[in-house]
């Protein structure tokens, strides 16, 4: 037992009474041993992240406490240490990276003060030996120009730097185990390569042991030594990250192991259809960012930078590309949400390029949208029927007729037909995205642009809502453009993709050839991106 | 998970402001039953202790201090009421527009409610009633021109933040006309904060109105607890009843309502209590 860094035993955290359920953590027991990256993985409701931050006292008392188990760490049980003890260990011996680096920097103070703060309450370096210290961590998390990022705030950082510097603030104190809840998640698939290579390469050079919390397999593929799954706040299963991914002995990590969506595309290039739904030619939409008060010189910023492509009948476009890149404007130029600036949009023919929302009434029928959040998308005060009858109703459908048929919707996207009398806060995020997806069928649309719709999703929930998508399409003969930033999800539906950057075009192809034989930079780094693709391709 | 019910009803200090708004609701309601003579009828000598042949005692000209304080409670209410309904419409109108259409339309609209909000109210409620004389119909209209801007900015925030949130985008893709995607989509999920400040202007509106009768602004032919308040207080050393019964009841009332506003509020967002 010498080896172990942290041990946690039958530890059990109460949830508050009017919580579906009473344990957020129920009777788990996991140990992190000396230089290793232990993964917890789970979808959401596990209880992965409150057992995390239960290590740290991080709970938001007294609604959701401890109850009992322990956890060790160097001798003491962290949950009976007095408060100044749990400071020391706090930052000094366990640190934490969190989801949002945003959101866990403080947006009014230099980034070199930050970290210099955390040197200065736990060490008796003086000023110059702190900063010494500072700009060799900046060094060791590959910050480039550390002088320069000293005396930067937070807003004036990508998102990649500032989750290195969050590293660097958790590595000031050389602490034994680092925690890390989803540090890559709100990040872009190429920036999180470049944050979990990096994870690892520090771990093995500082022998730092990590707890690393994730729902992705493929990071676990990539990061992990050793694996627990974990499910309904139980621990389900643990093992090496070989014998779990590609020998799982329970049903629910097969199940989860077989939902991440795989690298190999589903369709097989077909005949390209000579009439095309959507044709786009070289739309442009320029945001005018807003001059100072006094009308200083206002920055453009190109969002489409002139955009060409067709989705041909009945087919499946894929639109990759990462945080930035203009996907989700130019779908929201397609279904008039946006005005462009130049270009043509032809739906079925028309060009609605220019029209406003009043002269766009007509042709809503012919392309409808499915969101990305699910709960942002329903109307929380409307009846699940009210949602979907909406739009046959402003086209004159009867109540009655519009209402029958949203029951056969709700049926069609497997959904109880009896849910249109309920509201939306009583379903499921996977629930949530069907009712969407049954909006906006409820149109009989002959294109459906589909902008992340599973991206706020659990994968093994991902998983049944993207062959939702595919079957309806197939069965109704619809034409989708699917905006995505995750290849593995375009593999699984598409037959084409177009990959977007910076408001341009950089590749376009069937699915098939993308992936077997990239031809841009751009491609090949997002594809060596995907987390996890060895254990891919080798299962 | 409790309901909103659950939570609002049993808090007890809701319980005690619904207490006493349901009393002083009846009296207002029956009160030509409860207090048939005339409250400004001279009944009895004057300064008649309470508990005597009047409940509650006469007033300096030996009026009926129990019919005064029935009739007082139905001006009060009835006033306060129409003053803060129109007062919420109009502001959630302004609000409304200002938030959902934003630009240059929110600009004018803001500017105006920031005019209105920097007048000090009382006395711009005072100059309103006595240019347009005093009545019900003007005292109503002072109250609703004095409490509207709070209202347009809450409304106004409100809206900015729903209006990003994706199901406003659905109903612009279903075809929804921006008036339809305004009332129907946008308006409902602003209704919490709006309950809860509505409740509150009430008592506001009370308050204003007793004043405005206190400095004999009021009213001319309707009995008021604020004009009870006015006409006693020359007589406070002799006759304490005279301002101390409807002192109390303008009290009660307005501080069982900012209970039950209070209660609403914690019922309405159940996580600002739990943090």
């Amino acid at each position: 037992m010498s080896d172990m860094v942290l041990s946690i035993q039958n530890l059990k955290v109460d949830l508050p009474s009017w919580s579906d359920r009473a344990h957020a953590v129920d009777d788990v027991s996991i140990s992190v041993r000396e230089k290793e990256i232990l993964c917890i993985v789970g979808e959401s409701g596990s209880g992965k992240s409150v057992m995390a931050k239960s290590i740290l006292r991080l709970l938001p008392e007294p609604h959701v406490q401890v109850s009992g188990g322990s956890i060790m760490f160097e001798g003491n049980d962290l949950l009976d240490v007095a408060d100044e003890h749990m400071r020391v260990v706090r930052g000094g011996r366990i640190s934490m990276i969190f989801q949002e680096p945003m959101a866990a920097l403080n947006p009014l103070m230099r980034i070199g003060r930050q970290i210099d703060e955390v040197i200065e309450v736990h060490t008796s370096l003086t000023a110059s030996e702190r900063r010494e210290k500072v700009i060799a961590l900046f060094d060791d998390v590959r910050l480039p120009e550390p002088e320069r990022i000293l005396t930067s705030y937070p807003h004036e950082l990508s998102g990649g730097q500032r989750q290195r510097v969050m590293i660097a603030m958790a590595l000031a104190l050389e602490p034994a185990l680092i925690i890390a809840d989803e540090p890559t998640t709100a990040l872009d698939v190429t920036t999180q390569a470049q944050i979990l290579h990096l994870m690892k390469d520090i771990q093995r050079r500082h022998g730092t042991s990590i707890l690393f919390i994730t729902h992705d397999f493929g990071v676990v593929a990539e990061i992990a030594d050793r694996v627990a799954v974990m499910r309904y706040g139980k621990l389900v299963e643990t093992g090496t990250v070989k014998e779990v991914l590609s020998n799982p002995t329970q049903d629910y990590t097969k199940a989860l192991v077989a939902a991440v969506p795989s690298m190999t595309p589903r369709h097989r290039p077909s005949e390209r259809p000579e009439n095309s739904i959507l044709v786009i030619n070289n739309l442009v939409k320029t945001y005018a960012a807003r001059g100072g008060v006094f009308g200083g010189k206002s920055k453009a910023v190109h969002a489409v930078a002139g955009v060409s492509l067709k989705v041909p009948n009945g087919h499946s476009l894929a639109l990759v590309g990462e945080s930035g890149s203009g996907k989700s404007t130019l779908a929201r130029c397609i279904v008039g949400l946006e005005q462009s600036n130049s270009g043509e949009i032809f739906l079925d023919d028309i060009n609605i390029a220019g029209l406003s929302r009043a002269e766009l009434r007509p042709y809503r029928d012919t392309v409808q949208m499915v969101f990305q959040d699910p709960f942002s998308s329903l109307n929380p005060r409307q009846k699940v029927g009210d949602i979907i009858s909406l739009g046959p109703m402003l086209k004159g459908t009867k109540k009655d007729k519009a209402w029958e048929d949203a029951r056969d919707l709700l049926g069609l996207v497997g959904l109880d037909p009896k849910a249109v009398d309920r509201y939306p806060h009583e379903f499921s995020g996977g629930q949530r995205q069907r009712i969407g997806i049954a909006r906006a069928i409820a149109m009989k649309p002959k294109l459906i642009i589909a902008d992340e719709p599973v991206s706020a999703l659990d994968v093994s929930v991902q998983k049944q809502v993207l062959e939702l998508l595919d079957d309806l399409r197939k069965s109704l003969n619809l034409s989708m453009l699917f905006i995505t930033h995750d290849l593995r999800v375009a593999a699984h539906v598409c037959e084409e993709i177009v990959v977007m950057r910076n408001g341009v075009l950089v590749e376009q192809g069937a699915t098939a050839n993308i992936f077997s034989n990239p031809q841009h930079e751009y491609t090949k780094a997002l594809l060596a991106a995907v987390p996890g693709e060895d254990w891919q391709q080798r299962s | 998970m409790k309901t909103f019910w659950q939570r609002f009803l049993t808090n007890p200090r809701v319980v005690c402001g619904l207490i006493w708004l349901g009393l002083v609701t009846i009296l207002a309601i029956f009160a030509p039953l409860l207090a048939p003579s005339d409250p400004f009828a001279i009944v009895a000598e004057p300064f008649k202790a309470p508990f005597s042949e009047y409940v509650f005692g006469t007033d300096s000209l030996g009026r009926d201090m129990w019919a005064g304080l029935v009739h007082g409670a139905r001006t009060s209410l009835l006033i306060a009421l129409i003053a803060t309904v129109s007062a919420v419409a109009f502001g959630t109108m302004i609000g409304g527009i200002a938030g959902y259409y934003g630009g240059f339309i929110d600009d004018i609209l803001m500017r105006m409610t920031e005019f209105f909000q920097t007048i000090p109210s009382f006395i711009f409620a005072i100059v309103l009633v006595a240019i347009l004389t005093p009545s019900a119909t003007s005292i109503i209209v002072a109250i609703a021109i004095v409490s509207w801007p709070p209202v347009a900015r809450i409304v106004r925030g409100e809206v900015l933040s729903v209006k990003g949130r994706e199901f406003v985008q659905a109903a612009i893709v279903a075809g929804q006309s921006d008036s339809g995607i305004l009332l129907k989509q946008v308006l409902p999920n602003t209704l919490s904060p709006l309950i809860v400040t509505g409740s509150l202007l009430v008592a506001t509106a009370i308050l204003v109105e007793s004043s405005l009768s206190f400095l004999g602004l009021g009213a001319p032919n309707l009995m008021s607890w604020g004009f009870m308040v006015g006409s006693g207080r020359s007589f406070l050393r002799d006759a304490w009843w005279l301002v101390a019964i409807p002192g109390v009841a303008i009290l009660l009332t307005v501080l069982s309502i900012n209970l039950v506003g209070e209660g609403l509020n914690d019922a309405l967002n159940p996580r600002l209590r739990d943090l």
